[in-house]
């Protein structure tokens, strides 16, 4: 039971790192970005081709899947994703949805559409049993980047200049470039930070989640979960959202398997009929 | 100076390329009976973009769930001929008949929220019927599809006739519900209710200060695309004899707003045309290059939005700024 608890805090952690970077897009620039689940792809090639073609170390890897996957971002957002704000909801759906399947199928051809293994380093495997709750290392790393990403996010928002700059521009985008902001270069850097984000997330849940071409498709769903339950105006939001969608989905799937993915859909479908901005909205927080 | 009332009595008259287009129709099932397979395939996918049309481009609601009621209709023909009887008229009317029911009550969840929760609820929808599609085997063949669809004679006024391996009698039967759809629809959208719709896509704010009752409008026409989309659903299964999971496939959802804006929207027709260039195309690109089709797919989207997809369907605004 708490064993289960614990894989459902990792999977929830790490849906939130790899959605993150989604919220703030569709917070910031009210995009919507089918095309998340693509960064999230890039930094898990990126680490397993690395570990497994160029015996690169795990631990080096996650950086550069991160810094991957920020770079992708960052060539992309201004050549393609930057013309399409203004543009309706219709556009930017059939935008992104097009980028995937570029993803996906770039994908295939490169690397092939088999599942990609990972072996994790010999001191992440395994478990540690206290009583009876068996803890498993691989999950208890994960759970114990993403609180320190979580917490570096939550102060990089609320207490640097550039944080305060990025919720202005967030809460009224003319009035902050108004002011005098770089609205253009403050979406640029958030975007790749998120993109970043993700790749780093994707290249942690290779293990967990399996890695395959049709990934960006299978947690496309996912991560918007995350995103319209959890709501866009702050970062714990999100964070609750996706803790209740792992441990939701991990129980789910141990004591009801016959019922799968059943269980998050309706879940889904009840808040969003309750509350249709999100379980967390900031009073008053616009838009 | 016209009434008002003339005004709209001149929108809603017969174009002479609407005339054209339905003779074509009829046409092509005298002219190339060899091709009747595909051309019952790109008939099945028009009349699923007409229905999208008709919650996206004259009510404005962005759907990522559409292919719901289509699966829903194509296994509940599918399974009605298997279990109950083989008429397709009758199986026809029911896989209609419980889309809609699906339709209306799926619509409550629309009704509420901004974009995204609306395309995160169709998506659920979709991704739950997928899920239950999947999982009661023991009524649908799970991931297998549902085999051993055995459809009856068609009984018409000019007799019967058996459903053949070459398609015609398909193409026929998928054609006269293509028409009687396009003709139901056409009534619909130059109605007051069809303006009504096109009132509340453009403001809705301002149409229910003029009195207009948003939230009914919507469940109406969500029912009525509903049950279309059922129709295209229970036509594929009735025509090809099978229905698997790929029907409640994102793709096919995806697909169909594709299909739909290459066509254009908001003018009813679009499906059709969109249908013709999508098969055609892709028959095309599949015969060059079978297993990469979708990433083309994704190219011409990214291309397509980034142009702006209104200049595609209006040529004279290719050369002016």
């Amino acid at each position: 039971m708490l064993t289960l608890l614990f894989d459902g805090i990792a999977y929830g952690m790490l849906l939130f790192v790899l959605a993150v970077g989604l919220a703030v897009t569709l917070g910031l620039m009210n995009f919507i970005n089918l095309a998340h689940g693509a960064f999230a792809m890039a930094g898990g090639y990126i680490t397993v081709l690395a570990m497994n073609r160029l015996g690169v170390p795990f631990l080096v890897c996650l950086p550069l899947a991160f810094l991957g996957a920020a770079l992708l971002g960052a060539v992309l957002e201004p050549l393609l994703y930057r013309p399409m704000y203004a543009r309706p909801h219709l556009d930017q759906v059939l935008f992104s949805i097009g980028l995937v399947f570029i993803a996906v199928t770039s994908v295939d051809y490169l690397v092939g559409s088999m599942q990609q293994n990972i072996q994790v380093p010999a001191w992440l495997q395994g478990r540690f049993d206290i009583s009876w709750v068996g803890i498993g290392k691989y999950r208890l790393f994960i759970i114990v980047v993403c609180a320190a990403l979580t917490l570096a996010l939550q102060w990089v928002l609320s207490r640097t200049r550039f944080g305060s700059q990025l919720r202005a521009s967030v809460d009224d985008r003319r009035v902050a470039g108004g002011l005098g902001l770089n609205v253009n270069r403050i979406f640029l850097l958030t975007f790749a930070v998120g993109s970043g984000l993700a790749g780093l997330g994707g290249a942690l849940g290779a293990e967990v989640l399996g890695l395959d071409p049709s990934f960006p498709l299978k947690f496309m769903i996912y991560f918007l979960i995350v995103c319209s339950v959890g709501g866009t105006t702050t970062i714990t939001g999100p964070l609750l959202a996706a803790l209740l969608l792992g441990i939701a989905d991990v129980m789910g799937k141990y004591y009801a398997p016959k019922l799968g993915a059943f269980i998050v859909y309706t879940l889904m479908i009840v808040i969003l009929l309750v509350r249709p901005q999100g379980l967390f909205v900031r009073a008053g927080g616009g838009k | 100076m016209k009434s008002a009332a003339e005004g709209l009595k001149h929108a809603a008259r017969w174009r002479w390329w609407e005339l054209a287009l339905l003779g074509g129709l009829l046409l092509s099932w005298l002219l190339l009976p060899g091709h009747a397979l595909l051309l019952n395939e790109i008939a099945i996918l028009a009349l699923f973009a007409l229905s999208l049309d008709l919650i996206l481009g004259y009510s404005g609601i962005v759907s990522l769930g559409h292919a719901a009621f289509f699966g829903f209709g194509s296994y509940a023909a599918a399974l009605f001929a298997k279990l109950v009887m083989p008429d397709p008229w009758i199986g026809m009317g029911v896989a209609i008949a419980l889309a809609a029911l699906l339709g209306a009550i799926t619509s409550v969840l629309i009704l509420r929220g901004t974009d995204l929760t609306r395309l995160m609820v169709t998506l659920g929808v979709a991704s739950i019927l997928y899920e239950l599609a999947n999982k009661l085997d023991w009524l649908t063949g799970g991931a297998d599809g549902l085999q051993g669809v055995v459809m009856g004679p068609l009984l018409t006024p000019f007799g019967r006739f058996d459903f053949d391996i070459a398609g015609r009698v398909a193409y026929a039967y998928t054609l006269f519900v293509l028409i009687v759809c396009l003709l139901i629809g056409r009534r619909l959208v130059h109605s007051p209710f069809g303006y009504s719709l096109q009132a509340l896509r453009d403001n809705r704010l301002r149409a229910a200060s003029i009195g207009l009752s948003v939230n009914a409008r919507l469940v109406a026409v969500y029912t009525i695309a509903a049950a279309i989309a059922g129709a295209a659903g229970a036509l594929l299964a009735q025509t090809s004899g099978f229905s698997s999971l790929d029907v409640f496939d994102f793709h096919r959802s995806a697909e169909v707003l594709l299909v739909l804006v290459i066509g254009g929207t908001g003018y009813l027709y679009g499906g059709i045309f969109g249908a013709i260039v999508f098969k055609l195309l892709h028959d095309l690109v599949s015969a060059w290059t079978p297993q990469y089709w979708n990433f083309w797919l994704g190219v011409f989207l990214v291309v397509l939005v980034l142009v702006g997809r209104d200049k595609l369907i209006r040529p004279r605004t290719w050369w002016k700024k």
